[in-house]
């Protein structure tokens, strides 16, 4: 890990810390999630992404066991049963602390989840919801949306049930195996961003990688959902 | 802190426990006996809990009620098919069950109240102080509604639910704290009316639930129910005779069918015997274990599924097992053990009591709220995916299963007509597609203030607690303010009702209170008849004929006071009857003594 980008994620949340007073005592927090002088749970600002909340960089490989760790670690610092004797206020916050922080670790632990919450982190947007098949799968996708209207509409006892069905297992092979390769080539989006983001170069060069990156992944994450939307639906179907 | 015990209010039966300086024990009552069978009579003395309202059943079956957690959190038609088994009266009101006993209803968790209350007052005579906190266990797949539901038969029983937990993963906490176990464990729990399976992961006090899955409709009751039907249809073949016309000796047919079962847990095969109605006389008939198992095996298989979708949410395969526990009374029996050992190739564990288990991991969270101890943590999850309603009747996710929780989401609404002031929301959890397929859990209507249609922005959120209740809070982002929203449950009692009834709970305390001791008397009184029946004929040759003829005398006007109905009267006989059978007591005693005298040696005596 790259110690003068860690440094610089530590700065930006004892920034965002560091503007906020303790609800109970109005002292400054400096401390991580309790305040310091009176010791109060605090409440996570909604401003905190999820990996300064876990004290990870934003990078797409993270340490699964060191996510896990830190998820225990905060877990026994936020859950609702070691508040049972405190005020209806700590409660309050212990609840909503443990619902972010549960959201937070379902979030990063999935490499999936956690490309699409960096990207809208990076550029503030929201998924991309496919309509359309992508380019490259349009004339596959229509056709396969026919055999599986075809098959809906047939005697399942048939023959011709049979065929289509078989038609429609080598269809789902294929596509889970396009799936796939979407999936490495995410892998590969993954190293270049974590690269980038180590050599921590701040040129017009660098800065055009980065919206490269981002675009790239963007796209195939969107077709990556697209596609595995009609896989869930054609299981279904042949189920 | 006060105590907080923990219970678990099983179909069947119900136990309490507590935490002993870390290690949690059950109560038990009198006779040593931690189980309370979960049913409640209502005989002339009043309403009667437990074992003496189990002897009910048969006697008075229209007035006695069992395994009522199966109508918890429902509808008079989410039973409708199973309606023809039971010999009380359900009907329906506000959209909740209602059982009628004589002249009164009483909803689901009133009945299971009154079994609350029996074990509060165990647990108070046991541990000599007042109980009013408790966590109680429920069925891990258990919607919103039986949870709540459950909660308010705690509420009406004059406990404080500090926290309502899934009885798989309470079982695995009583586990992990006597095993100290690491690694992925499936708790596997087939009771009396309910299956569940929860796989979870434990790591340095953690215990994290990866994924739980069930049928809250699938136990022993159904067994039982496969056998006592052959019985009735072997009766009517051989005899001619319909027994559904006759309620207690179906009452009486599904319990010994029951008997049966479980003896054939241990044993090849065994007979039953039942007396016949209208003196057609003894009807007997032998099964086999080979026979209830391929009666059985559908039922067995049928709990597979759930176990198979829960490795798969948890993204394991059977071979990531490490360890599988068993909770429940039907784990008993062999066939569900070869089955459940076959799925997960691995000799499954039953150390603990599979009947206390449960109860024993609701101490050990009773004991984790009250800060007693530190090490140990449960993350559960919620076991149905939970959403709302949207156009065309299909249902849109907020919460997906297995979420670990506290869980939240939030959804912003707005209007589509200008001026609209309200947005009706409509909660559902469930897993299918459409609304209607899905769990109706509530309705609320969101208050908009009248602007143009598109501009107001109300923020919605979902928020289930520890506990796998939904709480909804709304905000308008544009003023900032919170709204309190009344949400109308579509299978629940409204706040006025729980209210209400805790208030019925305590009008009718004093007259439990006189029936509680009138039971206790009786059961004392029964006691002390066979004790005495037995020292006179261990030692009627003791002392004189006329003292017998005296001491039976005295018997038998105790047993007539037992068939009354005052327990002061029945313990003012009993004390007769201790006063009469003393030169008995005393003879028996000075002649064992004697015997223990001789064959020693004088030296030895002094
Ligand atoms: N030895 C046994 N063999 C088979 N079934 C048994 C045995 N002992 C108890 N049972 C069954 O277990 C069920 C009760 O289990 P329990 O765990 O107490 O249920 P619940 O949790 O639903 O109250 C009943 O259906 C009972 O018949
Ligand atoms: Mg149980």
């Amino acid at each position: 890990m790259d110690g003068h980008t860690h440094h610089h994620t530590s700065d930006r949340r004892e920034l965002q810390m560091a503007r906020s007073m303790c609800w109970h005592c109005q002292s400054e927090v400096s401390g991580e999630y309790f305040c310091d002088r009176c010791v109060k749970v605090q409440p996570v600002s909604k401003e905190l992404d999820y990996f300064t909340c876990f004290g990870f960089p934003r990078r797409l490989s993270i340490d699964q066991q060191k996510l896990e760790t830190k998820f225990y670690e905060l877990s026994r610092a936020f859950h609702p049963d070691f508040y049972q004797n405190k005020s209806d206020a700590e409660q309050t916050i212990s609840l909503g602390n443990s619902a972010m922080l549960n959201t937070a670790y379902r979030t990063l632990r999935d490499p999936i989840q956690r490309a699409e919450y960096l990207l809208d982190l990076e550029a503030g947007s929201v998924k991309d919801i496919r309509t359309t098949p992508p380019a490259d799968l349009f004339e596959e996708i229509l056709e396969l949306q026919d055999t599986l209207d075809e098959f809906r509409a047939s005697d399942r006892t048939s023959d011709a049930a049979a065929a289509l069905r078989s038609q429609l297992q080598s269809e789902r092979t294929a596509l889970e195996g396009r799936q796939r390769d979407m999936e490495t080539q995410l892998q590969q989006l993954f190293g270049r961003w974590d690269g980038l983001q180590d050599r921590g170069e701040a040129t017009d060069q660098a800065r055009a990688e980065r919206d490269r990156i981002l675009k790239d992944m963007r796209d195939i994450l969107s077709n990556r959902t697209y596609v595995k939307n009609i896989v869930n639906d054609l299981v279904a179907t042949i189920a | 802190m006060a105590r907080i015990v923990g219970i678990d209010l099983g179909t069947t039966n119900s136990l309490v426990a507590y935490m002993d300086k870390g290690t949690p024990r059950v109560i038990a009552g009198r006779h040593e006996r931690a189980m309370v069978p979960s049913v409640v009579a209502l005989t002339d003395n009043g309403l009667i809990v437990g074992d003496p309202a189990k002897e009910h059943l048969t006697r008075n079956p229209e007035r006695t009620v069992y395994s009522v957690k199966r109508f918890m959190g429902k509808g008079l038609a989410d039973v409708q098919n199973e309606l023809a088994y039971f010999p009380y009266t359900l009907t329906e009101k506000g959209g909740v069950i209602r059982i009628k006993l004589g002249e009164k209803t009483y909803s689901p968790p009133q009945i299971s109240a009154m079994i609350l209350k029996e074990l509060k007052l165990r647990a108070e005579a046991f541990l000599g102080e007042s109980i009013t906190k408790a966590v109680i266990t429920v069925p891990a797949y258990f919607n919103d509604s039986q949870r709540q539901a459950t909660k308010d038969a705690g509420m009406i029983a004059g406990l404080e639910v500090l926290r309502i937990i899934n009885e798989p993963t309470a079982a695995s906490l009583a586990y992990g704290l006597q095993e100290k176990t690491q690694g992925t464990i499936a708790v596997y729990d087939l009771g009396g009316g309910t299956f569940d399976i929860s796989i979870l992961k434990l790591k340095n006090g953690i215990f994290e639930v990866l994924a739980t899955n069930g049928d809250t409709h699938l136990g022993g009751d159904d067994f039982d129910q496969l056998i006592a039907d052959i019985f009735v249809t072997d009766i009517r073949q051989q005899y001619g005779l319909d027994l559904k016309a006759f309620p207690d000796h179906m009452q009486g047919i599904r319990l010994e069918a029951e008997r049966a079962k479980i003896r054939l847990s241990d044993e090849l095969k065994t007979t039953v015997n039942l007396e016949l109605p209208d003196g057609k006389g003894l009807f007997t008939r032998e099964l086999t274990r080979e026979q209830l198992e391929s009666l059985c095996n559908a039922l067995v298989e049928r709990t597979l599924g759930p176990c198979r979708l829960a490795l798969k949410d948890a993204g394991l395969t059977a071979a990531d097992i490490d360890e599988v526990v068993l909770v429940g009374g039907s784990t008993r029996m062999p066939l569900v053990r070869q089955r459940v050992q076959a799925l997960f190739g691995t000799q499954p564990h039953c150390e603990l009591n599979p009947d206390e288990v449960v109860a024993l991991g609701a101490a050990v969270q009773a004991d984790i709220l009250s800060g007693g101890t530190t090490d140990m943590l449960l993350l559960d999850v919620t076991p149905l995916s939970l959403g709302i309603e949207t156009m065309g009747g299909v249902m849109s996710s907020l919460i997906r299963r297995n979420t670990t929780i506290p869980a939240s989401a939030k959804e912003m609404f707005t209007t589509y007509v200008d001026g609209q002031t309200g947005v009706d929301i409509h909660i559902l959890q469930g897993e299918r597609e459409l609304a209607k397929d899905n769990r109706s859990l509530a309705r609320f209507r969101l208050k908009v203030p009248p602007l143009p249609a598109g501009v107001p922005r109300i923020e919605v959120t979902f928020l289930i607690d520890a506990n796998g209740i939904l709480n909804v809070m709304a905000k308008d982002m544009r003023t900032g303010e919170t709204q309190s929203i009344e949400v109308k449950p579509s299978y629940g009692l409204s706040d006025q009702e729980v209210e209400r009834m805790i208030e019925d709970s305590f009008k009718f305390a004093a007259d439990d209170v006189s029936a509680r001791k009138l039971i206790e008397a009786r059961l004392d009184a029964g006691a002390l008849i066979i004790t005495t029946e037995k020292s006179l004929t261990d030692g009627g040759q003791l002392i004189s004929a006329d003292e017998v003829t005296a001491i039976r005398q005295v018997l038998s006007v105790l047993a007539a006071a037992k068939d009354g109905n005052d327990p002061r009267t029945i313990r003012a006989r009993m004390a007769d009857l201790e006063q009469a059978a003393k030169s008995l007591t005393v003879a028996m005693l000075d002649d064992s003594l004697k015997r223990g005298l001789q064959g020693k040696k004088v030296s030895e005596v002094t």
